[in-house]
């Protein structure tokens, strides 16, 4: 008793030590305070226009960026103009540089890889936005789509060549095209595997967007769950669903790897889709390292500037397209 | 007057071309509460975060004429100085998520690059939780985040917060707007008991908050100030038609 | 009538059949890889595996340390690029929401991001490897920097907008200083966001090849030299795997595997870090 009468004692001794010393320290503190302020302020400055530096940066990055690609394709732009993309022979024995074999040959494997793709990608999109949004399957569906992203491209090339292969040649033997096994379709089909996830997601996403209210308008006219998908969901969602399948073919423009693996590599025009051939990436790929005078490393650099510009574009549009959705 | 701490001097306020405090010209005398009241719109939120030039963050947010703490002009010095001077709590509580209720205490000190010994460090966090009459709610879970207190606790952490910086003034905006009744009360006692130390100015659009807590009051109405008397006369004896509507309810 | 009725509900049901069956269809192929590459992939790790070198055609064993040690460095070089500059503009873009500049640099990273990697290994020659005059692993770095950027950059900005403008306002009342309030306070706040898109652009690059293919270029030896050559996983997967050898495609179905375990960590763990260390308000 006695001791705990002590210590209460003490501590509000203590207190009032404690308050004393307080008011006796503040103006201490102040003058610290006062003084650091002084450099957080010029801090605060470099701060700040550190922040627009690194902003600017980036912008200078992209334009230094497409001024390089430009300046050093200059020496092909001027020997060969238009004849670089229609020539149909590319031939850097002879100095013949016809590009006309590659953009067909992108143009092939991109498309063929979005129509195989489309259907896939638009199930998962209903089904995960309107059918089934929660549940331990659509969770486990949407982290294997998601992985489908992940996985490097090398590793789907790898597979490709050694499993795919095998598989597209014994089907066109009995198709009675040439087996070569790798080619243009061979590659679509990688293709359309590695950009089922963008159309997808996005899909997903602009198919949970169709307002309840429009769905419920349409169930209580009597519609079945397929009529409302067909009439209100699809059309409402579609510009969302197109940005999608941009966003899809900008990635497979741009896929180098995995396609530089299973395509053959000839640059002879593709007469059928089971033909090897190259896509432009793919050249670079190949090529680059090798090109040896001055008009074929500049005529490949043209190639990698043809495909900035077309890709950055399809994915330009897409984003706005999106932007505008979301933000309506 | 001698003991005035605050000044404004035909101040106005703007966001881009919306002209939203008029002309104000008013005087806050040292260690007094002042209420500032009036129907929601009428600019008393933006003189008030004029004051601490916390209004000039919002894109094309400017402002005219003068502020003067202690005969100094507000808008002569430092954002940061003027906000060292003059501390705010705000509408909701807004603790630091990421700090321990230490920290948010300290923050300002800690923030400001100061190197403090850890005790005088824990003498200002003791002092400041136990003018916000927090202390003895908190002292055994200093160390815990400031996020996991009630509304009303965690309102009384942001005005320990401020205080801890020793301001001159101190600005509520609206600070019981998002408390229950109880909190409220124990906010407005503490008002009572700051008001020996520091120079408090509220805003409230609660007219019985106003004259419970404050010695004088002013009242706005769209964007200029219409009267300012001590509270008193205010309530009793309003001179303007507008107050007298106001205060008897006959405005929205 | 009735057969009418019975007829749409028949074609919904086939409809959504027909969804389900697709939707499964497509986790096929994915599974189909995983298994695939950890069958052939799995017997090829052993220790022995993981701290030799590859050894000349001919000879079986040999390991591929040079190339996960040259991945583990490429991939820690461009994130120590990557990192400052993506928060930074970030933060720059959270902040400044209608700027001129924010707009330019906004639709910069857009560029950026659907830049194909194959256009930022050309690129990357040109600015590092022609002037050292050797391809290097700084300039693999670099090119790997630059395709992690844009990820950085939005995650961090998607991350900060998202944060009531109160807790900034609630530090410069207090009169901290712009810096600190950012750094100090929004950053770690949003700590979680602006982590896990940085694992995610890690994961990303982790993988990557085509900008690695005239910047890294590989090497078969052993180096961590940042300005030599360097092999990395990735690079030798691709070159082992077009190879005619079989015991260079075997250590390429060991890379591959180690890669994609790796990869998909990464993946898991930003999932995990999304979840678990979200700051209450």
């Amino acid at each position: 008793m006695k001791f705990s009468f002590i210590k209460s004692r003490d501590s509000r001794s203590n207190l009032l030590v404690r308050e004393i010393s307080y008011i006796a320290k503040m103006d201490v503190w102040k003058s610290i305070k006062i003084k650091r302020t002084f450099r957080q302020i010029r801090m605060e400055k470099i701060f700040r226009s550190s922040l627009v530096l690194v902003a600017l940066s980036i912008l200078v990055l992209v334009i230094a960026f497409l001024f390089t690609l430009i300046v050093q394709s200059m020496p092909s732009i001027k020997a060969l103009g238009f004849s670089f993309l229609f020539g149909k022979t590319w031939d850097p024995v002879a100095n013949v540089y016809g590009t006309y074999p590659f953009l067909l040959g992108t143009l092939f494997t991109s498309f063929l890889a979005l129509i195989i793709s489309i259907p896939f990608s638009f199930s998962i999109a209903i089904f995960l936005g309107e059918y089934y949004p929660r549940g331990w399957f659509s969770e486990f569906l949407k982290n294997s789509i998601e992985l489908i992203a992940a996985v490097p491209s090398v590793i789907y090339g790898f597979w490709g060549l050694f499993v795919l292969v095998p598989i597209v040649r014994s089907m066109e033997l009995k198709l009675g095209v040439t087996p070569y096994g790798i080619g243009i379709f061979t590659s679509s089909l990688i293709l359309a595997i590695m950009i089922i996830p963008y159309a997808a997601s996005l899909g997903r996403e602009m198919i949970r967007m169709v307002p309840s209210s429009l769905k419920e308008a349409a169930y209580s006219l009597g519609a079945t769950r397929y009529e409302v998908i067909k009439t209100v969901i699809l059309p409402y969602s579609k510009s969302g669903l197109f940005a999608g399948i941009l966003l899809s073919l900008g990635r497979a423009l741009g896929e180098t790897m995995a396609v530089t693996m299973v395509i053959g590599n000839t640059s002879i025009i593709p007469k059928s889709i089971f033909d090897p051939g190259n896509t432009m990436a793919s050249v670079i790929a190949n090529e680059f390292t090798e090109a040896a005078s001055t008009l074929y490393l500049s005529s490949l650099i043209e190639l990698g500037l043809i495909l900035f510009l077309v890709t950055v574009l399809i994915n330009l549009i897409g984003k706005k397209i999106i932007k505008r959705f979301t933000t309506d | 007057m001698e003991n005035t701490i605050l000044k404004a001097i035909d101040f106005d306020a703007y966001f881009g071309e919306n002209h939203v405090v008029k002309k104000i010209n008013m005087e806050i005398p040292k260690n007094n509460v002042v209420a500032v009241m009036g129907p929601s719109g009428c600019g008393k939120t933006t003189f008030l975060r004029c004051i601490n030039r916390m209004h000039e963050l919002i894109e094309g947010a400017t402002t005219k004429g003068k502020m003067m703490l202690n005969n100094e002009d507000v808008y002569g010095m430092h954002p940061i100085f003027v906000r060292h001077k003059i501390g705010m709590v705000f509408q909701r509580p807004n603790p630091f998520p990421n700090l321990s209720i230490y920290d948010n205490v300290i923050a300002g000190y800690k923030l400001n690059g100061m190197k403090i010994a850890k005790r005088d460090k824990d003498i200002i966090v003791e002092q400041s939780l136990q003018k916000a009459a927090l202390w003895n709610e908190v002292k055994d879970s200093l160390h815990k985040k400031g996020t996991f207190l009630s509304g009303g606790q965690q309102q009384r952490l942001c005005i320990a917060r401020a205080i801890a910086m020793e301001p001159e003034v101190l600005l509520l905006d609206e600070p019981t707007s998002a408390l229950d009744p109880i909190s409220t009360s124990n906010i407005e006692v503490l008002l009572h008991e700051l008001k020996n130390n520091y120079t408090i100015i509220i805003v409230t659009h609660n007219m019985q908050q106003a004259g419970r807590v404050s010695d004088k009051t002013a009242f706005f109405y769209m964007g200029e100030l219409i009267e300012y008397d001590i509270t008193k006369n205010m309530f009793t004896n309003p001179q303007d038609k507008r107050t007298q509507n106001y205060i008897t309810g006959r405005f929205s | 009538m009735p057969q009418n009725i019975q007829y749409r509900l028949g074609k919904s049901k086939a409809f959504k059949g027909f969804i389900i069956f697709l939707s499964v269809l497509c986790t096929l192929p994915l599974f189909l890889i995983l298994i695939y590459i950890l069958k052939e992939g799995f017997t090829k790790i052993n220790w022995h595996f993981l701290v030799n070198l590859p050894k000349p055609v001919g000879e079986t064993g040999g390991g591929i340390a040079n190339a996960l040690i040259g991945s583990l460095l490429i991939v820690f070089y461009a994130a120590i690029i990557a990192i400052p500059f993506g928060i930074m503009g970030g933060i720059y873009l959270s902040e400044n929401k209608k700027s001129r500049l924010s707009y330019w640099c906004r639709l910069s990273v857009d560029v950026l991001q659907g830049t194909p990697s194959i256009v930022v290994g050309i690129v990357i020659y040109f600015w590092i490897v022609k002037p050292l005059g050797t391809f290097s692993a700084l300039s693999g770095s670099i090119a790997l920097a630059i395709m992690m950027l844009p990820i950085v950059v939005r995650s961090t900005e998607e991350t900060l907008k998202l944060l009531p403008s109160t807790l900034k306002e609630a530090g410069l009342a207090l009169g901290l200083p712009y810096h600190k309030v950012i750094l100090r306070i929004i950053l770690p706040c949003g700590f979680s966001g602006v982590l896990s898109g940085i694992i995610l652009a890690v994961a990303r690059i982790a993988g990557e090849t085509a900008p690695l293919l005239f910047t890294a270029f590989g090497n078969p030896y052993f180096s961590t030299n940042i300005l030599k050559p360097m092999q990395s996983l990735p690079l030798l997967i691709f070159n082992y795997a077009t190879s005619p050898y079989d015991e260079w495609h075997d250590l390429a179905w060991g890379a591959a595997l180690i890669l994609l375990i790796w990869v998909l960590l990464l993946n898991i763990i930003t999932k995990i870090t999304t979840r678990r260390w979200k700051i209450q308000f």
